[in-house]
């Protein structure tokens, strides 16, 4: 007899350190249905799914697959189970071969002892049961060695697999080589083939282009029709509409509720996931153009592999004005933004700001002519701010030189008085000035970041991924400063990952492939589809020689002194 | 007498590398799992002592062999035991191991000297009867070279074997792939269902006891009285690591750094004889402090160790998840 439920999670808690991540969380996964897992950051919903999957054990609950309670200590006994994840971050070993990578976790098929016995006292006549047996155990032994070497046909077999599932993969290519949507591709061959009937993908459109997320949700859909269940991982609510048949929403660490996505819309899933009412737009104030403030003209920078990160780059940001980068991940974006605030020598270009060259310039100059950088890694940590020290010295860091130059001591007392400033204007919520910025929850640690960089009075703000893991709230916020400061005349350069909010935040948007710049476009007339074709190379805009709408021109700098 | 000359050169290049060979397939067993064990002076130093004290003992070189392996293979153990169920940092506790490995050795050594009474030379010399030369049949007759890389103890062979099998597990079975990517991404392998701590304690273990055997042949070729003031090892542990970056992570590789870097310790003994047979050729290496060809290794050590860890990442071969402990947890 069918189970109605593929997985039924029941009353699971877990907690890290203090903070609880899952707060008694159920959940049920039907036969065959694709459940979109929504919620903010921060909601609990990849520490539920890693715990499905075996990588962290809850603290209380129980876990049924198939109707039956399944105890999952490891990752194994969730593959035994026929449950299969594909990780935000790829579970791939990067030296390897796409076949290598699926074989790593193939078992050794046993050997059929009985049926090999049958077959050869049938076959072979006259050599009798102790002939026969002996017969089986010689080649069982080598069936035992064979099945652990590695040996070349191990690539078409991987090959024909993916096959079969439908996926076209070059098995002997290595996993460094392939592109993003390569890398899904085989995660999600690779989970197939070990027989997850159960499928998790944790946020798999955060680094894909608009094109290979239709193509992933065609593939979604048919192992649906195979009979696979699935629970997909986003905060996208337009995808969630797409592709899903349920919605289950977390809301801090606890369940909210599921929902058919046929009998809802966007707005009311984002006050199930927000827990209130909220507006869904973002606004473009209109300033009136100014002169540029910052040139970049044919710049050209090395990655530390020693490759070229950006390739011959050339754009201009006025005051007033905010340009969005868009890009695939790892496209330039990170050394641009370290070549603007000086942290990255270049190979070769301009940079001019306000008509003077300031490549070559300290950083600690550069951000004295106005130049503030904010760069968000993807640990939210890792750059900008010490995450130890308190939010006054976080804000020290940055201006303790302006009081006394010969002094060898800090004036704490306005370090402290910058700290009250931001914590009141971008309502940051700490217990105090002097709290540890870890301590801070991540939307908040991001504010002060952003915060530092406005407080010292910039006229350009170079910011990338601000409101990278924030929840809606926080991420409003944010962009309500960035429009603010461009109001007063900032030049603002947006590095940005979620498309929407780009076309609707930025007044001009440029695209960035593997460092080489394939157009920039009015945020106004253009599309997700245009820009999603330039992320991937499909479309290139500097190269065709017809002038489309949209494109902006370069200004000669020296022209139009300042 | 050129050519004697050449051949001893050859030859004793060969007896000098092979405990460096067995220190480096020993260190590459550890460093492609994932655990950079800077353990391998103190390791080896284990496995010379016990080997050689129950070698002798017993009259049996089979024995001193499995001494000397279980010995070095109990400091991986400790190794593997901090490192991986208690997670504590690598670089700790390898030099741990090698302070600790260092004492026992002198502790041990000190003790049984003064009071058990060291082994005899005569003892030693008898384990040494399994030592003498055991020419391979055809392959010792060409000239020159079957004296020089074909007409040795067992343990050269054994050693050149133990490369040539680790090179082809690590390469062409199914447990050689696992366990590189535990050291390459030990999170894609957990997630494979592999179990990622057998594989470390299995690997760490195996390389330990590969460590001692290099060490017992160290404490064979030199043997004598107990040498309380430099001991056998003398720093070759440490070229060993030096060793594993210059090998690339291949054993097979190792074959021809061990090679490389044996030069100048063979140089130092066999200066006087090349000078005496090619007194135009080589007669400047005379101009040269004997004391320099006993740096040189460790300065090349030092240089490889700096220029490996300044090396661009992408270009070297090392396995990405070296030195960092794993814990599924982990957030």
């Amino acid at each position: 007899m069918a189970v109605d439920f593929a997985v039924e999670l029941k009353n699971i808690s877990k907690t890290f350190g203090s903070a609880a991540a899952n707060k008694n969380i159920s959940l049920s996964l039907k036969q065959g249905e694709i459940l979109a897992l929504l919620g903010e950051n921060g909601s609990g919903k990849t520490t539920l799914m890693n715990i499905l999957a075996g990588i962290y054990q809850p603290d209380s609950g129980s876990i049924y697959v198939n109707g039956e309670k399944a105890v999952i200590t490891s990752p194994k006994d969730a593959k035994r189970l026929g449950i299969g994840m594909v990780h935000q971050h790829f579970k791939l070993v990067d030296v390897f071969s796409a076949a290598d990578n699926v074989w790593l976790g193939r078992e050794n098929r046993s050997y059929g002892f009985r049926e090999r016995y049958k077959a050869e006292v049938s076959g072979k006549k006259g050599i009798g049961k102790f002939g026969a047996a002996a017969s089986v155990i010689f080649h069982a032994a080598g069936f035992f060695v064979s099945e652990r070497l590695l040996k070349k046909s191990r690539y078409r077999e991987i090959e024909e697999i993916s096959r079969s599932f439908g996926f076209e993969m070059d098995p002997k290519k290595k996993v460094y080589h392939m592109a993003v949507s390569e890398k899904q591709t085989l995660e999600i061959v690779k989970v197939l083939y070990y027989g997850a009937k159960v499928i998790i993908l944790d946020e798999p459109t955060a680094v894909l282009t608009v094109q290979e997320t239709e193509k992933l949700f065609g593939v979604l859909r048919q192992m649906r029709a195979e009979g696979h269940s699935i629970i997909i991982i986003t905060h996208k609510l337009h995808e969630v509409m797409a592709v899903s048949d349920r919605v289950a929403v977390l809301r801090k660490g606890e369940y909210v509720g599921t929902v058919e996505t046929a009998s809802t819309n966007e707005q009311k899933l984002t006050e199930l996931m927000v827990g209130h009412k909220i507006t869904l737009n973002i606004e473009r104030p209109f300033v009136e153009k100014k002169k540029p403030l910052l040139e970049i003209r044919g710049l050209t920078i090395e990655n530390d592999e020693g490759a070229c990160a950006i390739d011959d780059v050339s754009f201009y940001i006025r005051g007033g004005e905010i340009l969005g980068v868009a890009g695939i991940a790892g496209c330039g974006q990170k050394e641009l933004c370290e070549a603007i605030a000086g942290l990255r020598k270049i190979k070769s270009g301009e940079i001019v700001h306000k008509g003077e060259n300031i490549v070559g310039l300290a950083p600690k100059k550069i951000i004295e002519k106005g130049i503030a950088m904010s760069f968000i890694p993807e640990d939210r940590l890792g750059m900008g701010l010490a995450p130890s020290l308190s939010i006054t010295d976080n804000m020290l860091l940055k201006n303790y030189r302006d009081d006394n130059r010969f002094s060898p001591f800090v004036n704490r007392r306005r370090g402290r008085a910058d700290a009250r400033t931001i914590i009141s204007e971008l309502d940051i919520v700490t217990p105090s000035t002097e709290t540890p910025v870890r301590l801070l929850s991540g939307g908040n640690v991001q504010k002060v970041l952003v915060g530092r960089e406005i407080e010292t009075g910039p006229n350009v703000i170079v910011t990338a991924y601000p409101v990278r893991g924030l929840d809606i709230h926080s991420s409003y916020a944010i962009y309500d400063i960035l429009n603010r400061q461009k109001v007063s005349g900032v030049g603002i350069l947006f590095v940005g990952e979620d498309l929407d909010v780009m076309l609707a935040l930025c007044d001009k948007i440029m695209v960035l492939c593997h460092g080489r710049v394939m157009g920039i476009v009015h945020a106004a007339k253009t599309t997700k589809e245009e820009l999603g074709l330039m992320m991937t190379g499909a479309l290139n805009l500097v190269r065709s020689d017809e002038k489309r709408t949209g494109i902006a021109k370069d200004t000669n700098i020296k022209e139009q002194p300042s | 007498m050129g050519v004697e000359v050449l051949t001893g050169f050859l030859y004793s290049l060969v007896v000098y590398n092979i405990p460096l060979l067995y220190g480096t397939v020993g260190e590459i067993f550890n460093e492609k799992t994932g655990s950079l064990n800077l353990g391998v002076e103190g390791t080896m130093a284990v496995g010379s002592l016990f080997g050689y004290l129950v070698g002798c003992w017993c009259n049996s070189l089979l024995l001193g062999i499995l001494a000397a392996m279980v010995f070095a293979g109990l400091c991986g153990l400790l190794f593997a035991f901090f490192t991986v169920t208690l997670q504590a940092n690598q670089n700790v506790t390898g030099l741990t191991i090698t302070t600790l490995g260092l004492g026992i050795y002198y502790f041990v050594g000190h003790g049984v000297n003064k009071n058990l009474g060291w082994p005899s030379m005569q003892a030693a010399a008898n384990v040494a009867a399994g030592w003498k030369a055991q020419p391979i049949p055809l392959l010792s007759d060409i000239p020159i070279i079957g004296k020089a890389f074909f007409s040795h103890n067992i343990f050269v062979y054994l050693g050149v074997l133990i490369a040539v099998l680790s090179w082809w597990y690590m390469k062409y079975t199914k447990a050689g792939l696992r366990m590189r990517a535990v050291g390459e991404n030990p999170a894609a392998a957990d997630s494979c269902g592999v179990n990622i701590n057998r594989y470390k304690y299995a690997h760490i273990l195996l390389g330990s006891a590969i460590m001692g055997i290099g060490g017992y042949y160290m404490a064979l070729n030199i043997s004598g009285e107990y040498l309380a003031s430099t001991g056998w090892i003398n720093g070759y542990g440490w070229i060993a690591v030096a060793l594993v970056i210059f090998a690339k992570w291949n054993p097979a590789r190792a074959l021809l750094g061990t090679f490389v870097f044996g030069i100048f310790k063979t140089l130092e003994v066999y200066n006087d004889s090349i000078v005496a047979a090619f007194p135009k050729a080589f007669g400047w290496l005379n101009a040269i402090p004997l004391k320099v060809y006993t740096a040189l290794p460790f300065i090349i050590t030092a240089v490889v160790l700096f220029a490996g860890s300044v090396r661009k990442k992408s270009k070297s071969n090392q396995p990405a998840a070296v030195g960092v402990n794993y814990y599924r947890e982990d957030r």
